[in-house]
């Protein structure tokens, strides 16, 4: 009888764990979603802010925010799974790997103004970039890079040795098995690394606050080496700088929405992705 | 070397790291006859048909002396690809290890890795592989569906199916039955048996029934050293050394 009362005692508690953060999630986006509901028009996606970013919409922005994401992907994704093919696959193993992963490791817990401080030095003055979308996609995508490394490695270790040497015995070389073999079934594993990446980079301000972002831009950008408006740092000077707090703060919130449901709708494209690959070999 | 003998392996001793898991074994395997490698657990014989095709190479910290012959060729030369020695002699293993793709698209991978272009010629080898395999009839019309739907039997024979397309001559088999019921276990060894006439096969087994039913030849294993090798029913009827029998008899093992 004591047993079976404290298990039911045990599952009481994980299921009130459960239960409250759900309920934090759900609040934080509940609180978002109408906050920020009020300003959304379809005038506040489409257009360009005015009046002293009163009035008018945010596209330059989304748009902005939407480039250095992109831009940060195409640089870090071909760049961290080759960089984790070969620490899986080629690399021997030894004393050198195991500091090599670990620096991975530590390069992700480094503070995001760390990386933006860096970018400043790097891309926008040593390399000449200026602030511009290109410093802070790269800025970014190195901000991605342990990320998609450590999801690659993980993904590609739980492929199971047994199928490479399944393909090595039928005369496959080792870059063949990689290439049909080990990419196809990690491939799952690895979009979870993007989709992750994805929305750590959409949400980053402090990198792209010496790189590439700018408070205001009466347009669109014009090339890669224009500066940007980006979201995370819209929100935030909208509500440091300016002078019309109270307005300001009704945007800010409707910024944070949109922020929001962009970064669910990449993950549910990635997740729609993931499920269509696992029903498929399962 | 003799025109009956496939393979050869020559005065074979192997490493793990300053483990010694062969002392000295020589054997020649006969073309299209079936030897079995007996033995208990860790006596070294999974070690050692692996040698056969080269993939010990795999593992860390390994070392070989001594050398194995396909043919006349010396398969562990400077000059030899361990590709092409894989591409003449084929493997299946102990846990049935199908691609996590369609049932088609395992067998004729191993035709694609090999430059095999021509979509006809794949699809009557992928089907004459999986007749060949005893497999057809069980997977006709859903060749497209995903090979890990099988059953472990079933998987296993897709394996061999997987192996036979490539045409190799040589075929290895690792514990085949080491993880499949009575069933499946008897439909692989009258594979085994019917594909002799095309292919050499080695097979290590843990059952000595099984050696008894599907081999020509024997061999016995123990702490790495080959005890002793001869025709099975030498092997098993009247055999030379009192730690084969003792282990045929099921003294110990």
């Amino acid at each position: 009888m004591k047993r079976k009362y404290i298990q039911n005692l045990g599952f009481s508690g994980l299921f009130l764990c459960m239960l409250f953060t759900l309920f934090a999630l759900g609040s934080i986006i509940f609180f978002i979603a109408v906050r920020g509901s009020q300003v959304i028009s379809w005038e506040f996606l489409t257009q360009v802010p005015r009046s002293g970013m009163t009035q008018g919409g945010i596209a330059p922005a989304i748009v902005g925010t939407f480039y250095i994401t992109l831009g940060a992907i195409i640089f870090a994704l071909p760049l961290g799974l080759a960089c984790a093919i070969y620490l899986c696959e080629y690399s021997p193993k030894g004393f050198i790997v195991n500091i090599i992963r670990m620096s991975i490791n530590n390069l992700a817990g480094v503070p995001s103004v760390v990386f933006g401080l860096f970018g400043l030095a790097v891309f926008v003055k040593l390399l000449g970039l200026g602030v511009s979308i290109l410093a802070g996609s790269l800025t970014l995508g190195i901000l991605a890079l342990p990320l998609i490394i450590s999801s690659a490695q993980e993904a590609l270790m739980a492929v199971p040795q047994s199928i490479r040497e399944a393909s090595l015995s039928l005369g496959a070389t080792k870059w063949e098995t990689i290439k049909r073999i080990v990419l196809p079934a990690a491939l799952p594993g690895i979009l979870t690394g993007i989709i992750l990446s994805i929305g750590r980079v959409a949400g980053e301000t402090a990198p792209i606050l010496f790189t590439c972002a700018a408070f205001y831009m009466r347009g669109f950008p014009r090339s890669v080496f224009s500066e940007v408006m980006a979201l995370p740092y819209h929100i935030y000077a909208l509500m440091t700088e300016g002078v019309h707090p109270e307005q300001q703060r009704a945007i800010a919130y409707g910024c944070s929405l949109v922020l929001l449901f962009i970064v669910l709708f990449i993950t549910a494209i990635a997740i729609f992705i993931r499920q269509r690959q696992r029903q498929q070999y399962g | 070397m003799d025109k009956n003998i496939k393979m050869k392996a020559q005065d074979i001793s192997f490493f793990y790291g300053k483990h010694q898991a062969l002392k000295n074994v020589s054997i020649d395997i006969y073309a299209n006859q079936v030897t079995a490698l007996i033995g208990p657990s860790g006596c070294g014989k999974s070690t050692f048909i692996r040698l056969f095709n080269r993939m010990n190479e795999l593992v860390m910290h390994t070392a070989l002396n001594g050398a194995v012959y396909l043919d006349d060729l010396d398969i562990n030369g400077p000059a030899v690809d361990p590709v092409s020695i894989r591409r003449r002699v084929g493997m299946v293993f102990q846990k049935p290890n199908p691609f996590p793709k369609s049932i088609f698209d395992n067998i004729s991978y191993g035709l694609k890795v090999n430059g095999i272009k021509d979509r006809d010629f794949i699809e009557a080898r992928v089907v004459q592989s999986l007749k060949r395999a005893a497999l057809w009839e069980e997977v006709e019309g859903r060749l497209h569906d995903s090979a890990l739907k099988l059953s472990g039997g079933q998987q296993q024979r897709l394996c061999i199916a997987r192996c036979l397309a490539v045409e190799s001559e040589v075929i290895l088999f690792d514990e085949p039955c080491a993880s499949l019921d009575p069933i499946s276990t008897a439909k692989i060894e009258e594979l085994i048996l019917e594909l002799k006439k095309d292919y050499t096969i080695i097979i290590v087994t843990h059952n000595m029934q099984q050696a008894a039913r599907v081999a020509d030849y024997t061999g016995f294993f123990l702490l790495g050293e080959l005890i002793e090798f001869g025709k099975t029913q030498e092997i098993f009827t009247a055999p030379k050394d009192k730690r084969t029998e003792a282990y045929i008899t099921g003294r110990f093992g």
